[in-house]
C-alpha cells in the first residue's frame, strides 16, 4: 500500500513538474513562433537563443508591484487567479501519459487515475475554470473586467455544449468514457493490425472538438475575453504581478491539457504506427510511446500558436453564430451519423 | 475610379464556403507557415549594425569655422523651422576679446535640442543661413531618463581638435543651392 502511495506521489509530482515546465516553455515557444511567423527572431538575449526567457519573465512577474484596487472585493480578487490555476492543473490527472511499465512482477500504470467517467471529469474541471475568470473579472469592480468575464462565461457555456456533443459521437464509437481505455483501443495503428486512430472515424467530431478547444482555452480566434482592442485587458485588466502571471500561465496549462486530451481522444494517445511490429519489449515501447505522446502534444501546442498568429479575432456575434447555429447542429448531425453507422455495422 | 484601384464594396450574403471559414483559414495557415522558413528581417543590433546611408540624418552638430569660432548667430531660424519644436536657445552679445570664440556679433549662450522631440527631418539644417547646424551619421544614444536627451552645447558643438565631417551632407552642389539669393532666407 505504501509502495502504491509513493509511486503515485512520484507520478503526481512529475506530472505537476512537467506541466509547469511545458507551460513555462510554451510562453517562450509562443513568442518564438510568433516571431518566426512574422519574419523576426524573437527573444534571443537571455541565454543561448533566449532559452532562459521564461525564468526572466517569471522573475519579472514576481518583482513587479502588486496592486489590489481598493474598490475590489479582496477575497474574490485573490481567489480568481488561484482558481484558474487550480482547475487548469487538475485536468492533467486523467491523461494517460503512457502505457504500463513492468518492473519485476509489478505493473505500473503511467496514468495517475483511470476514472471510468474520465472525460466527464475533464469536462467538469474545465468548466470550473471559467469561474476563475468570472470571479476575477467581477471582483475587480471594473467595467472592462466585467465585460471580459461576461464574454468568457457566455463563450465557455456556448462552446461546451458543442464540445460535449462532439464527444458523444466518440463515446458511441468507443463504448467507454475512460481515457485509459480509449487510448488502449487505438493501439497498433498502421502496421500489422489495421487499427486506425479515432480521427479517421471521427473527422467531423475532431474538427468540432478542436474548434471548441480553442474557444475553451480563450485562444485566438476566440480570445474575446481578453481582447486588448476593446477591453484593455479583459478580465485581467486590474491584475498585476504574479496574479496576472497565474492567469496567463493557466491559459498555457489549459492549452497543454487540451492538446493532451486531443492527442489522447483522436490521435491515438501514446500509441504510434508499427508499434507492435518492431519486436521491442513492452517497457521500451511504453517509453517511446510517452515520447510520441509528447511529440503529438507539442504539435498541437504549436498548432494553437500557429492559428493564433494567422487568424484575427472573431466578432462577438460571429462567435455566437458559429457556436449555436453551426457547431451544435453539426455535432448533433455527427451523433446521428455515428449512431446510424454503428447500427448498420452490427 | 480614375486609377481603377478603388473597389466597389458589395454587402452580399456569404457563400457556404465563406460561412464555414475553413477554406479561408487553411489558405491563411499555409501563408504563415511559409514565413516560418523565410529569412528573418531582424538585425541583431549591438553585434551587427545596419548599414546606413552617407547622408543619414542623425545627431546634430554645431559647426565651428576654420579658426575654431562658433558659426551660430542665434538667429532662431532653425527653431522656427523645426516642426517638432525641439530647439530652444538663449542669445547673447559677443564681448570684446571673444572674437576667437564666436564668429558673429551675436551668439547662442545656450542652445538645446530635445532629442526625444526631434524627428530628424533636417529642416533646421536647411533653414540655417550660417551653415552652423548639420545632421550627422551619429546615432543618438540611449539614456535612462528624459533629461539626458536634452542635448546642450556641450554635446552639440564640435570640439576644436576633433572636427565632425559633414562634407557628405554639405556637397558643393548643396552649398551652391543654399546660397542662391532667391531663396527667401538667404536674402
Ligand atoms: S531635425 Fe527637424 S525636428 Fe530635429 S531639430 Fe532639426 S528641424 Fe527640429
Ligand atoms: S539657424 Fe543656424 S545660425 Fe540661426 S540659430 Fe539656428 S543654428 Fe544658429
Amino acid at each position: 500500500m505504501s509502495e502504491f502511495l509513493i509511486y503515485k506521489l512520484i507520478l503526481v509530482g512529475s506530472v505537476f513538474g512537467i506541466t509547469l515546465f511545458v507551460a513555462a516553455y510554451s510562453t517562450y515557444a509562443e513568442r518564438k513562433v510568433a516571431a518566426f511567423l512574422q519574419d523576426r527572431v524573437g527573444p534571443d538575449r537571455a541565454g543561448p537563443f533566449g532559452i532562459f526567457q521564461p525564468l526572466a519573465d517569471g522573475m519579472k512577474f514576481i518583482y513587479k508591484e502588486e496592486i489590489i484596487p481598493v474598490v475590489s472585493n479582496k477575497f474574490l480578487f485573490v481567489l480568481g487567479p488561484c482558481l484558474a490555476m487550480l482547475t487548469a492543473m487538475m485536468a492533467g490527472v486523467l491523461i494517460p501519459w503512457g502505457n504500463t511499465l513492468i518492473i519485476g512482477d509489478q505493473v505500473y500504470s503511467l496514468q495517475i487515475a483511470d476514472l471510468n467517467v474520465g472525460i466527464l471529469y475533464v469536462f467538469g474541471v474545465v468548466s470550473i475554470g471559467v469561474y476563475g475568470i468570472m470571479i476575477g473579472g467581477w471582483a475587480s469592480n471594473n467595467k472592462f473586467s466585467l465585460l471580459g468575464a461576461i464574454r468568457a462565461s457566455a463563450q465557455m457555456i456556448s462552446y461546451e455544449i458543442a464540445m460535449g456533443l462532439s464527444i458523444i459521437a466518440l463515446i458511441i464509437m468507443t463504448g467507454t468514457l475512460s481515457l485509459g481505455e480509449i487510448s488502449a483501443q487505438q493501439a497498433g495503428g498502421v502496421g500489422g493490425d489495421w487499427n486506425m486512430w479515432n480521427v479517421v472515424y471521427q473527422p467531423l467530431g475532431f474538427l468540432i472538438f478542436i474548434v471548441c478547444a480553442f474557444a475553451e482555452c480563450n485562444r485566438t480566434p476566440f480570445d474575446l475575453p481578453e481582447c486588448e482592442t476593446e477591453l484593455v485587458g479583459g478580465y485581467h485588466t486590474e491584475y498585476s504581478s504574479m496574479k496576472l502571471g497565474f492567469y496567463l500561465f493557466a491559459e498555457y496549462i489549459n492549452m497543454f491539457v487540451s492538446s493532451a486530451v486531443i492527442s489522447t481522444l483522436y490521435f491515438g494517445g501514446y500509441n504510434f504506427p508499427f508499434m507492435n511490429d518492431l519486436g521491442l519489449d513492452h517497457n521500451t515501447i511504453s517509453i517511446i510511446g510517452t515520447v510520441v505522446l509528447f511529440a503529438k502534444i507539442s504539435f498541437f501546442i504549436f498548432f494553437f500558436m500557429w492559428i493564433r498568429w494567422t487568424i484575427p479575432r472573431f466578432r462577438y456575434d460571429q462567435l455566437m453564430n458559429l457556436g449555436w447555429k453551426i457547431l451544435i447542429p453539426l455535432a448533433v448531425f455527427n451523433i446521428f451519423l455515428t449512431g446510424l453507422v454503428m447500427i448498420l455495422l452490427k | 475610379m480614375l486609377t481603377n484601384r478603388s473597389k466597389l464594396v458589395v454587402k452580399k450574403e456569404m457563400t457556404f464556403a465563406e460561412k464555414i471559414y475553413l477554406p479561408a483559414i487553411l489558405s491563411g495557415v499555409a501563408i504563415t507557415i511559409k514565413h516560418l522558413f523565410r529569412k528573418k528581417a531582424t538585425v541583431k543590433y549591438p553585434e551587427k549594425q545596419r548599414e546606413i546611408s552617407d547622408v543619414w540624418r542623425g545627431q546634430h552638430v554645431l559647426k565651428r569655422d576654420d579658426k575654431g569660432a562658433e558659426r551660430c548667430t542665434a538667429c532662431g531660424l532653425c527653431a522656427v523651422s523645426c516642426p517638432a519644436e525641439a530647439i530652444t536657445m538663449v542669445a547673447a552679445e559677443r564681448k570684446k576679446g571673444e572674437e576667437n570664440l564666436y564668429r558673429e556679433e551675436k551668439y547662442a549662450a545656450t542652445y538645446e535640442i530635445n532629442m526625444l522631440r526631434c524627428i530628424f527631418c533636417g529642416l533646421c539644417e536647411e533653414a540655417c543661413p550660417k551653415e552652423a547646424i548639420f545632421l550627422t551619421d551619429r546615432i543618438v544614444s540611449t539614456d535612462y531618463g528624459r533629461n539626458g536627451f536634452i542635448y546642450g552645447k556641450d554635446k552639440l558643438v564640435e570640439s576644436v581638435d576633433e572636427r565632425v565631417d559633414v562634407t557628405k551632407r554639405q556637397t558643393p552642389a548643396v552649398l551652391a543651392f543654399k546660397q542662391q539669393k532667391r531663396l527667401s532666407h538667404n536674402k
